[in-house]
C-alpha cells in the first residue's frame, strides 16, 4: 500500500471544475506539490500557474507525476481512474461522489490486478499532517502529530481531527476510507500500515452503521494483528434500521451493522469508545500524554 | 430504487429468465380478462413494494374469470403495512416440484457481485441462511473475468443438479448476472424459481437498482418518486423532492448538520444528553444560503419539532453562508422557535457575527450546544 508525503508529486484530474480549481488551491497552501492537472479537451490551458494537460500519460512524461486525485463527475470518474492506474498512479484518490457501484467494483478490481492503492470513492482523501494532503479536509485542522485516523465519513473526521490538535497530540497520517459501500481500501488494510509506520503511535478509529468492516477491524486487533492504542468512535447509534443515513453505505440492514455491533466488538478487542467525538482525543492524550 | 414484481419481471422477460404466462391489472374487470386470455387456473397477486404480502391475504388463488375478477377486487381494496394496491399481477398457477432461490448482490467486504443460490428457497430464505448456511452457495463473481457459462455451471452442480437441469439452471444464473450488470441493480433475485416438470420458472422477482445509477436507465427515473412509497414517509417523500437528505425519526429536536457522518454523531450527541432528535438532515457538502435555507424551512414547519439544532463544519460548506440560510429561513416563516448553532471553520466569525445580530446563540462545541437543545426542547 502506498500513501503520501512531501515528496508525492501529485496530478489533479478534473481540475478545471468548480471543484478541482477550489482544491488544487487549498492543496498547493498545504504545501502538497500539485504538479499538473488533467482535464480532456483543455490541454494548454493553466489552472492557478499549474499546467493542464489532455492526458495523464502527458503529465507523467512533462512532470513525472506519481499520485492521481480525481474531481471527475461521476460518469466519467471510472475511466479517469483507470487511466490514472495505466500512467503508473499510486495512490489514486477519488474524491467523487454518486459513482455507480458496478463501476467502482470494476475500478478497485482493477487497482488490485495492477496493486495500485485506490482511496475512496466518495471520500475527503488523505493527509500527512504538515507535509502533503490529497484530499478537501480543511487545512487549519491538522497539526504535525503522532495520531493516525481513519473514517469512513468527511465531517466527523475533521470534527475528531480538530479534537485530537486542540489535545495538542496532532496527526501523523488521516485517510478517509469514503462513504460508499464499496470503497478501495479498508480498516484493516490501514491497521497494518499504521502499524509498521514509526510516526504513528496510537490510532483514532471513525465508523458509521452500515456494513461489518468496523466488525472486521475488530476482530484483526483482537487477534494481534495491531498492538498499539486505538480509540474508536462509532456514528448512528439513533439511526433506524433500513433507514440510509447520508451515506450510500450507512443502512443498518435487519439486525447487521448497527453502531452497538461494532462498539460492542471493538470494545472486546480492547480499544477505547468514545461517547461522544471528543472523548476519541481525551482518551488518547491520555495514553500518550 | 426497488422495482416492483411486474416491473422487474419485465425486465426479466427482456434477458429471457423464464417466467409463466401474466398480465398486470388495475382493475377487477381487467383481472378477469387477464384470467380469459392465460386460460389456466392463476394466482392473483398485490404489487406493493413491500415484504409480507402472502401473510397479509396479498396473494390468492382464483380457478375461473369470475373468481380472478372477486379476488382481485378485494385485493386492489386492500392495504398492505398501509400502503394502497395499485396494480395485481394475475399469473398462471405453477405445480411446484421444489423452489430453489438465486441471488446476485453486491457483497461489500469482498468489493464484487456475488451469487447466492439455495435449494432451500421459498418464504423461510432468510432462516434457512441463518440456521443452515452450508445450505446456501456462495460465489464470488471476479469483476475483471465476468460470469462464464462454466462458473454458472459449477454453482448448478453445487446445488445438486445434472445433466440437462444443471444447463438450464446454469443458464438462468448467467441471464441473472447479466440483469444485475447492466441494470446496475444492487440486488437481483427470484425466490422461488419453482422447478417444474417442465423445467423451472420465476415465480418472483425482485430488483433493487443502485440509486447513483438511474443516469444510465432513463426509463426508470420517471417512475424514481413513486418507487419510495412504502419506504419513506410522507415527509420524506416531500423532501426527497426537494432533493433534501432527510430521514424522519420520533422526537422534538430539528437536526440539521453537513456531512452524514457529522449529522449522525449530532444525533447521537443529543440522545446522550437525554434529548430526542425529530430528524436527519444532511446538507451534504458546499450547500449555498437558499439550500441551507430551504433545510431550515422544511424542518421549521415541522409541528413536531420544538427546538433546532444547526451543527455545520465549515470546509466547502460557509459558515456566513449557513448563518444567512438560517435567518433568511425564520424571518419567511415568522417563526420563534428556539434554535441553537453550533458552526466551526470556513467564514467562522462573520456567520457568528451575523447570527448574534439576528438573536440566535451560539456555541463552539457539539456537546455544549446538544445540551443546550435539549434543555431547549424540553422547556419548550
Amino acid at each position: 500500500m502506498k500513501l503520501i508525503n512531501k515528496e508525492t508529486k501529485v496530478v489533479v484530474q478534473g481540475i478545471t471544475g468548480t471543484q478541482g480549481r477550489f482544491h488544487t488551491a487549498r492543496m498547493k497552501e498545504y504545501g502538497t506539490k500539485v504538479v499538473a492537472g488533467v482535464t480532456p479537451g483543455r490541454g494548454g490551458q493553466e489552472v492557478d500557474s499549474t499546467p493542464v494537460y489532455d492526458t495523464v500519460a502527458e503529465a507523467k512524461e512533462k512532470h513525472g507525476c506519481d499520485a492521481s486525485i480525481i474531481f471527475v463527475p461521476a460518469g466519467g470518474a471510472l475511466d479517469a481512474a483507470l487511466e490514472a492506474m495505466e500512467a503508473g498512479m499510486d495512490p489514486v484518490v477519488v474524491i467523487t461522489e454518486g459513482i455507480p457501484v458496478r463501476d467502482t467494483i470494476e475500478l478497485v478490481a482493477r487497482a488490485r490486478q495492477l496493486g495500485t492503492t485506490v482511496v475512496g470513492p466518495n471520500t475527503p482523501g488523505l493527509i500527512k499532517a504538515g507535509e502533503s494532503k490529497m484530499g478537501i479536509m480543511p487545512n487549519q485542522v491538522f497539526k504535525r502529530g503522532s495520531v493516525g485516523i481513519i473514517s469512513r465519513s468527511g465531517t466527523l473526521f475533521y470534527e475528531i481531527a480538530a479534537h485530537v490538535t486542540n489535545q495538542g497530540l496532532g496527526e501523523s497520517t488521516c485517510v478517509g476510507l469514503g462513504g460508499d459501500p464499496v470503497v478501495g481500501l479498508d480498516y484493516i488494510e490501514l491497521l497494518k500500515w499504521f502499524q509498521k509506520d514509526s510516526e504513528t503511535k496510537a490510532v483514532a478509529l471513525i465508523g458509521e452503521i452500515g456494513g461489518d468492516a468496523e466488525e472486521k477491524a475488530a476482530d484483526f486487533i483482537a487477534v494481534g494483528g495491531f498492538t498499539k492504542p486505538v480509540a474508536a468512535y462509532i456514528a448512528g447509534r439513533a439511526a433506524i434500521p433500513g433507514k440510509r443515513m447520508g451515506h450510500a453505505g450507512a443502512i443498518i440492514q435487519g439486525s447487521a451493522g448497527t453502531a452497538d455491533s461494532k462498539m460492542n466488538a471493538l470494545r472486546g478487542a480492547g480499544a477505547f469508545i468514545g461517547e461522544q467525538p471528543v472523548d476519541v482525543a481525551k482518551a488518547l492524550k491520555k495514553v500518550l500524554g | 430504487m426497488k422495482l416492483l414484481e411486474y416491473e422487474a419481471k419485465e425486465v426479466f422477460r427482456r434477458y429471457g429468465v423464464p417466467l409463466g404466462a401474466s398480465a398486470v391489472a388495475s382493475t377487477p374487470e381487467e383481472a378477469r380478462d387477464a384470467f380469459t386470455k392465460i386460460g389456466k387456473p392463476v394466482v392473483v397477486k398485490a404489487q406493493v413494494g413491500v415484504g409480507g404480502r402472502g401473510k397479509a391475504g396479498g396473494i390468492k388463488p382464483a380457478d375461473t374469470p369470475e373468481q380472478a375478477q372477486s379476488v382481485a377486487k378485494q385485493i386492489l381494496a386492500m392495504r398492505i403495512k398501509d400502503l394502497p394496491i395499485r396494480k395485481v399481477l394475475v399469473e398462471e398457477r405453477l405445480t411446484i416440484q421444489h423452489e430453489v432461490y438465486l441471488g446476485v448482490i453486491v457483497d461489500r467486504a469482498s468489493r464484487c457481485f456475488i451469487i447466492l443460490a439455495s435449494r432451500e428457497g421459498g418464504v423461510n430464505i432468510e432462516e434457512v441462511a441463518a440456521k443452515t448456511p452450508e445450505k446456501i452457495v456462495k460465489y464470488n463473481i471476479d469483476p475483471l473475468r465476468g460470469f462464464r457459462s462454466y462458473h454458472a455451471n459449477g454453482v448448478a452442480k453445487r446445488l445438486g443438479y445434472n445433466g440437462k437441469k444443471m444447463q438450464q439452471l446454469g443458464d438462468i444464473l448467467m441471464k441473472l448476472y447479466r440483469v444485475a450488470y447492466e441494470m446496475d441493480a444492487e440486488l437481483t433475485e427470484i425466490n422461488p424459481l419453482v422447478e417444474t416438470a417442465d423445467g423451472f420458472i420465476a415465480a418472483d422477482a425482485r430488483l433493487n437498482v443502485d440509486n447513483n445509477a438511474l443516469y444510465r436507465h432513463k426509463e426508470l427515473e420517471a417512475k424514481f418518486l413513486e418507487s419510495f412509497e412504502g419506504e419513506l414517509t410522507p415527509r420524506e417523500m416531500e423532501a426527497r423532492a426537494m432533493d433534501l437528505t432527510y430521514v424522519e425519526l420520533n422526537g422534538d429536536i430539528g437536526i440539521i448538520g453537513n456531512g452524514a457522518g457529522l449529522t449522525m454523531a449530532t444525533l447521537d450527541t443529543v440522545m446522550l444528553y437525554g434529548g430526542h432528535a425529530g430528524n436527519f438532515l444532511d446538507l451534504g457538502g458546499g450547500a449555498n444560503p437558499e439550500r441551507i435555507g430551504k433545510a431550515v424551512e422544511f424542518v421549521l414547519k415541522d409541528n413536531r419539532v420544538k427546538a433546532l439544532f444547526v451543527n455545520v463544519l465549515g470546509g466547502i460548506t460557509r459558515c456566513d453562508d449557513t448563518a444567512k440560510g438560517i435567518i433568511d429561513a425564520r424571518k419567511k416563516l415568522n417563526d420563534t422557535k428556539p434554535i441553537v448553532v453550533r458552526m466551526m471553520g470556513t467564514n467562522e466569525e462573520e456567520g457568528k457575527r451575523l447570527l448574534h445580530g439576528a438573536g440566535i446563540e451560539t456555541d463552539d462545541t457539539m456537546e455544549e450546544a446538544a445540551q443546550k437543545a435539549v434543555n431547549l426542547a424540553k422547556g419548550a
